[in-house]
């Protein structure tokens, strides 16, 4: 049995979103009808025991309740909430892509052998076997008052006085932070310097560039991919964190994620789902703006 | 990220409400042996009481430990995912509207009128104690099987079937405080900056807060469990100043949080669970669960019954809770620090020095040890607070859902921001 070419074109055509249906059923199933109906949930109205489906703005107006009058409480909650979470974003991002960078050009550009790269990398990710609220918790017994780094600097006479700030403070936040998402910058920027063409910066060291200067107009150019998927995995995890805040600073710093933690656990289920739409929305304009910055899907 | 998607299934669940609990039928029920799944907090999900269940019983309690959030929110959204709800009096004001839960029948409780009357009057011998907040019996009864109220005289219709209860203070590290503390004021001391913590679940600390502003007489609330704004905003004001000026090291969420903040020496004076001053204790570390002249703050739990349940497993539950009642699990909880509900057929099932010891106030007439074997008290210690009568006779207010909830988590939400 032959087909006439407009026929084969259409089965093909059938044939392709065939193949394609059970992924974008998989993702409208459980990624695009939960965000749905998260959106459709925080115009709902609740009770103590039940969500009430009529259309109300009570959720969004509650969230940014003293956010437009510029009396002595400003900034309202929510804007404070959001300036704080988005200070450890900016700490946090700023520490992980020099400490990620550092270690991806260590590894791609210093080791000569391809073995001793391999197993080093490998070590970069070995905590990674350990659960991350671990590696977490273990921050607590090292920075307390009573804790190994304090008991150090006084038997050195460094300070008589336990420093208080080493824990449940901004300081040992980002440390916990950058101590786990590192290795998010780290992965995709070493990728990126690893595809790099040597012969460039040959070409750029016989052209009379310096070191710096190669790094700066041809290394970091080129691995901008890297960088910017890094970032966006490192923006993404700090902005919905509320476990790291929450342990790390001692449940006394505000995260949206512990908001959203809190009014769910009271069952305010709408009042949370608007904080997620809202989260969402400022999330992915971060993304928009650091994709415009460069073409992923072009450079990958 | 992973811990936010955690709500989804119950979110989702909850808002096909009604759809969901029409299709999902009772879970189809297998000859032999009955297996009942008991929805609660870890901290009452002992696994002694569940061996001892099954050797006197044959019944098989499949425990599934879940925050006291959850414990609310599984009542509410997946009335079909447990057998028994193991739930606090105060949750009752959200659970009971939705209708999940029905009245058990006092016909079938053996030893009803057993039942302290703590719960069933709100008085311990004879005096009348503190009601402030959502006191047991003002949510113990139904007027019917399936009420969606509560009835404020005794019916036939029960709730919950108390399990354990107790009253809660502040602990302290007197080793490093070295002087009395005796009022909930000392919390909110500048002397203690930096070195104090309370609960970071809103509903409890913020009692907690209470009952500073009214030790130092900034104002007498007329329930400090049910507050007006008015009240919640003076009450939040007086934390959020604290907070501001550095007085609080963390604030705490679960047992051992709070465990590691008064044994590492971050904190010298928080409010506690009586299980975790003895816990302190056991590690060598010197803490009091300290009374206080203006009393404690109480809490009680109990077993409630889906309307889900029927038959078989209906009746292992009736079993299961005349069992509980029936002396042996009251004796283990009890050996706690908890109290039980009837304490008749608890003191039958201790020794009388452990009976002294904890129930009576009296010095311990040898050494007080865990289920594990392990000293929780040398001989000759005698309980913080004394006896049963003095520590649950000074109870000034008890764990609280609000009128004004929803104001309050905002308030809450604002002053960690803050």
């Amino acid at each position: 049995m032959s087909s006439s070419p407009p026929e084969a074109a259409a089965s093909t055509g059938r044939a392709a979103l065939l193949q394609a249906a059970p992924l974008a059923l998989v993702l409208a199933g459980f990624f695009v009808l939960p965000l749905l109906a998260t959106a459709v949930v925080s115009f709902w109205d609740y009770t103590e025991y039940s969500l009430v489906p009529a259309v109300t703005l009570r959720n969004y107006r509650e969230m940014f309740e003293g956010c437009l009058t510029f009396g002595p409480d400003w900034p309202c909650t929510t804007v404070r909430t959001y300036l704080s979470t988005l200070k450890f974003c900016l700490l946090v991002w700023g520490f992980t892509l020099v400490i990620g960078f550092t270690v991806a050009y260590f590894l791609a550009f210093h080791l000569r052998s391809d073995t001793t790269r391999t197993a080093l990398f490998l070590l970069c990710t070995a905590p990674f076997l350990t659960s991350n609220v671990i590696r977490m918790i273990s921050w607590i017994p090292l920075l307390g008052r009573e804790g190994a780094v304090n008991r150090s600097l006084i038997a050195l006479k460094i300070t008589d006085q336990p420093l208080d700030w080493l824990l449940f403070s901004d300081f040992s936040v980002v440390l916990a932070f950058v101590h786990l998402y590192t290795l998010f910058v780290t992965v995709p920027v070493f990728n990126s310097l690893m595809r790099i063409d040597r012969r460039l910066i040959e070409a750029a060291r016989d052209a009379g560039a310096s070191g710096w200067q190669i790094l700066w107009h041809v290394i970091i150019p080129l691995a901008r991919p890297g960088i910017v998927i890094g970032s966006i995995f490192v923006i993404v995890l700090v902005m919905g964190d509320f476990v790291t805040i929450g342990v790390m600073g001692g449940q006394q710093i505000a995260s949206v994620g512990k908001v959203i933690q809190v009014q769910m656990s009271y069952l305010q289920f709408p009042a949370a789902a608007a904080q997620a739409v809202v989260l969402l929305a400022l999330v992915l304009l971060i993304i928009v703006a650091l994709t415009r910055a460069v073409d992923i899907r072009r450079e990958l | 990220m992973a811990h936010r998607t955690k709500g989804g299934p119950g979110r989702r669940e909850f808002m096909l409400g009604a759809a969901a609990a029409a299709l999902a039928a009772p879970a189809v029920h297998a000859q032999g042996a009955v297996v009942l799944r008991y929805v609660g907090t870890a901290v009452n999900q002992h696994a002694g009481i569940k061996d001892k269940v099954k050797q006197d019983l044959g019944i098989t309690i499949e425990y599934v430990p879940v925050t006291s959030d959850d414990v609310v929110r599984r009542a509410v959204t997946q009335p079909n995912s447990f057998d028994i709800l193991d739930s606090e009096y105060w949750m009752l004001k959200k659970i009971i509207p939705s209708g999940n839960l029905v009245g058990m029948d006092a016909r079938r409780i053996k030893l009803v009128d057993e039942i302290t009357p703590v719960f069933t009057k709100g008085e311990i011998a004879g005096r009348r104690i503190g009601d402030q907040g959502t006191a047991p019996k003002k949510v113990m009864y139904l007027p019917a099987r399936d009420g969606k109220t509560f009835s404020a005289t005794p019916t036939q219709w029960l709730t919950l079937i108390p399990t354990v209860y107790n009253a809660d203070t502040l602990g302290i590290r007197p080793d490093k405080i070295n002087r009395p503390i005796t009022s909930w004021s000392e919390l909110l001391n500048p002397e203690f900056k930096g070195k104090a913590s309370i609960l970071n679940i809103p509903s409890i600390g913020i009692m907690d807060a209470a009952m500073v502003v009214e030790a130092t007489g900034q104002h007498k609330y007329a329930d400090k469990g049910n507050m007006t704004r008015a009240e919640i905003d003076l009450t939040m004001r007086v934390l959020t100043e604290a907070k501001r000026a550095g007085q609080f090291r963390a604030f705490w969420k679960d047992f051992n949080e709070s465990v590691n903040l008064m044994a590492s020496g971050e904190t010298v004076i928080q409010s506690m669970w009586s299980p975790a001053v003895t816990k302190v204790r056991s590690m060598g570390v010197p803490c009091i669960y300290q009374p206080l002249k203006e009393g404690y703050r109480a809490w009680a739990g109990g077993l409630g019954i889906p309307k889900t349940l029927s038959g078989r497993k209906l009746d292992a539950t009736y079993d299961f809770i005349n069992w509980f009642l029936s002396g042996w699990a009251g004796a283990f909880l009890n050996r706690q620090g908890y109290y039980a509900a009837v304490l008749s057929t608890a003191k039958a099932n201790m020794q009388p020095y452990e009976w002294d010891f904890w129930m009576e106030g009296k010095p311990a007439a040898q050494d007080i040890k865990a289920p594990d074997g392990t000293v929780m008290e040398k001989a000759g210690a005698i309980r913080d607070g004394g006896s049963y009568e003095a520590r649950m006779g000074a109870v000034a207010c008890w764990n609280a859902v609000m009128d004004e909830n929803d104001y309050m988590v905002r308030k809450w939400n604002e002053f960690i921001a803050a």
